[in-house]
């Protein structure tokens, strides 16, 4: 105990004190390693182009308020593209990640090999980024929705697999022991005492995910992989930030009616 | 009891039961299923595949998955270390940054420590942060502050503080009252009731997801250099437009041995926190 | 109905749970299984259905070895055998009806049960046996809607609607207040010799179980040290298979009250994104 007497008074300190020195030295090692860090960035970086930072920042907003509007009818066919992207992806991935969580958790694989391949896909799907995913696929079957919706369901098998098997992991035994102790097969046994217990999980996961894509899918037109990013690209190379003002103002109403969406969902299924 | 209960029960003893479905009004469930049909229909109308490039990219894509039997790693060796230094150096800078600005704004963000205008201020920054993607923020970063890894720092910090800040402040809003109270009590000032009361509950969390958000800040700063904000996304994005796989294989094998070796080392801090 | 012969289970770990135990349950009989916590009581009845597979020795069901069964013809012998858990072990967001239905998931192919079409015989089986628990009227709620007795109940009822030969109960009441304890006890035994079902049953209370049982066996580091009535169960024999203690100061043994539906609260499935995980 950090309770000890010195001088016939009793002395207390928060932690002993080689634990206490370790900790400060914790800190001290950490800030060594941000100012190094700093000093790389500070190397790479042109300051004289920060002194009229601020006097862009105002332009470009200046350039942005008022937001084109005139441009509003022909972006509701790229948003609906947008929508599709995340909607069908997240889709995708998940039928592929739900039969890949099964394999992946320890209490359900069929074997250790299975899942050491099943978490090798899972970890490499969710380390790449969406937009890289999407660069890619655009190679491989040209520009369009097609290579968004494939992008984003790649991405998002790592994640939704990874959280799903986490979830399978954590079940209670006792369940799965009295439907097993009955009889049941083993198909029997993941319909009526694991799925059950991991359905909130599932809907939640998806839902979720769901609304993460609805955002990165915005981006995708960027590398050429369809919805409204291809619009705002094409702004942003035209200087025209009155219209990639309004393509933001649109972005931002459908992430908040997604979140609210996803929101909702999570709540009605508990 | 009610009379549809009454009769549920009568048709199960008679050997006749199915689980209550889920929307309990079969006029809705029938909508609900017919708008689910209905969407599927015009998502798959809108996607329109031209097959015979798929064909032809099909090669390209067996080129790709083969190059990660033979990942180049050294013929553009000099720009994948630049590339690689320089986001690793940008994720930690970013998060370092992120993380301490985001906690004023997630103090400021939980309803129960903060005043109602200082609760909308932070909330408005928050949900700035978080509505727009990286790249979004990076190519407005860019255009102000020039190419180069300082944009890529400014937008992951701005990316981290709408995300750290929100799960904070909802993990305020969700401690115990009567630790708080109680150190409140005591007459401690605003300082030390964060300090004492606050602190404790948070801290063990505000480790775990600083560590997450690196992570996440690590991915990321692969991919904003495509729009010039520094890191290794500009040379990926080269050498995925080269059709230069084995360059693109070798990154990203990279890429995901970084991240295996950021969780097995977050899973030990936080043990060790706990 | 049941005969164990020298049946020995040795987990991983080195420890020797059961050591050679001989036991015969014959058909009707209620035979209740007692002794300190860890002596192997659980693992002994989790042998006989393989939830545990034993080291060594045989088993038999009814005259047929069930001891190194496989696939189709292990689930024929679980489905004989029912078995009733400490912590009820309902599948908490099914109904009652689809958790007692659970027990003739052996009888019926997947995807009828995965549709829920269950045959009319099986339905009226089921309706038969939770009006027989008392809780027909709630066969729509869901499980952890119920109290902790009520699901004890469904527990038996899932048990029963199995049509077993051997009931197995693993520490029916160590969940539940004194006066639902005797309630359960008292279903438990009366339905089984109305069926006519060989029983073992696992329990820390001796006083409840010298009231209901018809036989007493005594386990003690994975040995049988004493197998009789219940009435000969004295203060030598309970020293012999609990160890030393004055069993005359006090009347009861680890009696853990604990009643009333645990309302657990459901962690949020995403916060464990951001409370570690990496997705």
């Amino acid at each position: 105990m950090p309770l000890r007497e010195v001088d016939n008074r009793p002395l207390w300190l928060r932690r002993e004190p080689r634990r206490q020195l370790a900790i400060q030295a914790g800190w001290l090692l950490g800030l060594v390693l941000f100012l190094l860090c700093w000093k790389v960035i500070s190397d790479n970086t042109i300051w004289e182009f920060l002194e009229d930072a601020g006097a862009q920042g105002m332009s470009l907003i200046g350039r942005m308020v008022p937001p084109d509007w005139t441009i509003t009818g022909s972006l509701m066919l790229p948003l609906w593209d947008t929508l599709n992207i995340a909607t069908v992806g997240t889709a995708l991935g998940v039928a592929i990640a739900f039969p890949l969580a099964f394999l992946a958790a320890r209490n359900t694989t069929p074997h250790p090999a299975c899942r050491a391949l099943a978490l090798a896909v899972i970890v490499s799907s969710r380390s790449i980024n969406a937009l890289i995913w999407a660069m890619l696929l655009v190679t491989i079957v040209g520009p369009g929705v097609f290579a968004g919706m494939l992008a984003i369901a790649l991405r998002s098998i790592g994640f939704v697999g990874k959280l799903l098997y986490e979830a399978i992991e954590e079940i209670q035994v006792e369940p799965v022991e009295a439907v097993t102790a009955s009889g049941a097969a083993n198909s029997q046994v993941l319909a009526y005492s694991v799925w059950p217990q991991i359905m909130p999980a599932f809907a939640g996961i998806t839902v979720y995910r769901w609304d993460i894509n609805i955002r990165e899918s915005t981006v995708l037109g960027l590398v050429g992989a369809g919805g409204i990013g291809l619009q705002m690209n094409a702004a942003i190379n035209n200087l025209a930030w009155g219209q990639v003002a309004t393509v933001f103002v649109l972005i931002f109403a459908t992430v908040v009616v997604s979140e609210w969406v996803s929101a909702k969902v999570r709540g009605a299924v508990y | 009891m009610t009379e549809a209960a009454a009769i549920r029960l009568q048709q199960a003893k008679a050997g006749r039961w199915r689980p209550r479905p889920f929307i309990g009004d079969p006029r809705l469930r029938w909508a609900i299923n017919l708008a689910v049909l209905i969407y599927l229909l015009l998502a798959w109308l809108s996607i329109d595949v031209n097959w015979a490039r798929v064909a032809q990219g099909l090669d390209r894509g067996a080129e790709f998955v083969a190059s990660f039997a033979h990942p180049d790693f050294t013929s553009r060796g000099g720009e994948i270390a630049t590339g690689l230094k320089e986001s690793l150096t940008m994720t930690f800078t970013a998060t370092v940054i992120g993380v301490v600005l985001a906690i004023p704004v997630g103090l400021g963000a939980a309803r129960n420590i903060a005043p109602l205008p200082v609760y909308l201020f932070c909330r408005t920054v928050i949900a700035l942060s978080r509505t727009f993607q990286e790249i979004i923020i990076a190519i407005l970063f860019v255009t102000m502050f020039g190419f180069g890894p300082l944009a890529g720092v400014i937008t992951l910090a701005f990316a981290t503080i709408g995300f750290m800040a929100k799960l904070l402040a909802e993990d305020i809003e969700d401690t115990q009252r009567d630790p708080m109270e109680a150190v409140r009590a005591t007459g401690a000032g605003w300082l030390q009731w964060i300090n004492y009361a606050v602190q404790p509950q948070v801290m063990p969390r505000l480790i775990g997801l600083s560590l997450y958000r690196l992570d996440i800040n690590f991915r990321e700063s692969a991919v904003i250099g495509i729009v010039g904000a520094g890191g290794i996304g500009a040379t990926l994005n080269t050498s995925i437009n080269r059709y230069d796989y084995d360059t693109s294989a070798a990154i990203l094998l990279l890429i995901i041995v970084i991240v295996l070796f950021s969780e097995y080392f977050s899973g030990y801090v936080r043990k060790w926190t706990q | 109905m049941l005969t164990l012969r020298g049946l020995t289970k040795r987990y991983a770990t080195g420890d020797l749970a059961l050591d050679t135990v001989d036991l015969a349950v014959p058909a009707g009989q209620v035979m209740a299984l007692i002794g300190p916590s860890g002596a192997g009581k659980s693992t002994l009845i989790r042998c006989v259905n393989r939830l545990v597979e034993p080291t060594a020795g045989s088993m038999e069901l009814d005259g047929q070895d069930i001891t190194r069964l496989r696939g189709r013809r292990l689930r024929l012998a679980r489905r004989q055998i029912g078995m009733i858990f400490q912590s009820y072990a309902l599948v908490e967001r099914l109904t009652v009806m689809e958790n007692v239905l659970c027990g003739r998931l052996g009888y019926v192919g997947f995807w009828r049960s995965f549709l829920r079409r269950f045959s009319s015989g099986d339905v009226q089986l089921s309706c038969k046996l939770l009006e027989r628990v008392g809780l027909l009227e709630v066969l729509d709620k869901r499980g952890d809607a119920l109290s902790g007795g009520q699901k004890q109940r469904v527990g038996i009822a899932r048990a029963l609607v199995q049509n077993p030969k051997l009931l197995l109960v693993d520490e029916p009441t160590a969940s539940l207040d004194p006066k639902t304890s005797r309630q359960i006890m008292r279903l438990i035994c009366e339905l089984c010799r109305e069926q006519n079902l060989a029983v073992i049953l696992n329990i820390h209370d001796v006083l409840l179980a010298q009231q209901f049982v018809d036989r007493v066996v005594g386990l003690r580091a994975g040995k049988i040290v004493f197998d009789g009535k219940p009435d000969e169960l004295t203060e030598a024999a309970l020293t012999l298979i609990y160890g030393e203690e004055d069993w005359s100061a006090t009347g009861e043994i680890d009696d853990e009250g604990g009643a009333g539906a645990s309302a657990a609260e459901k962690p949020d499935p995403l916060a464990t994104i951001v409370r570690g995980a990496h997705p």
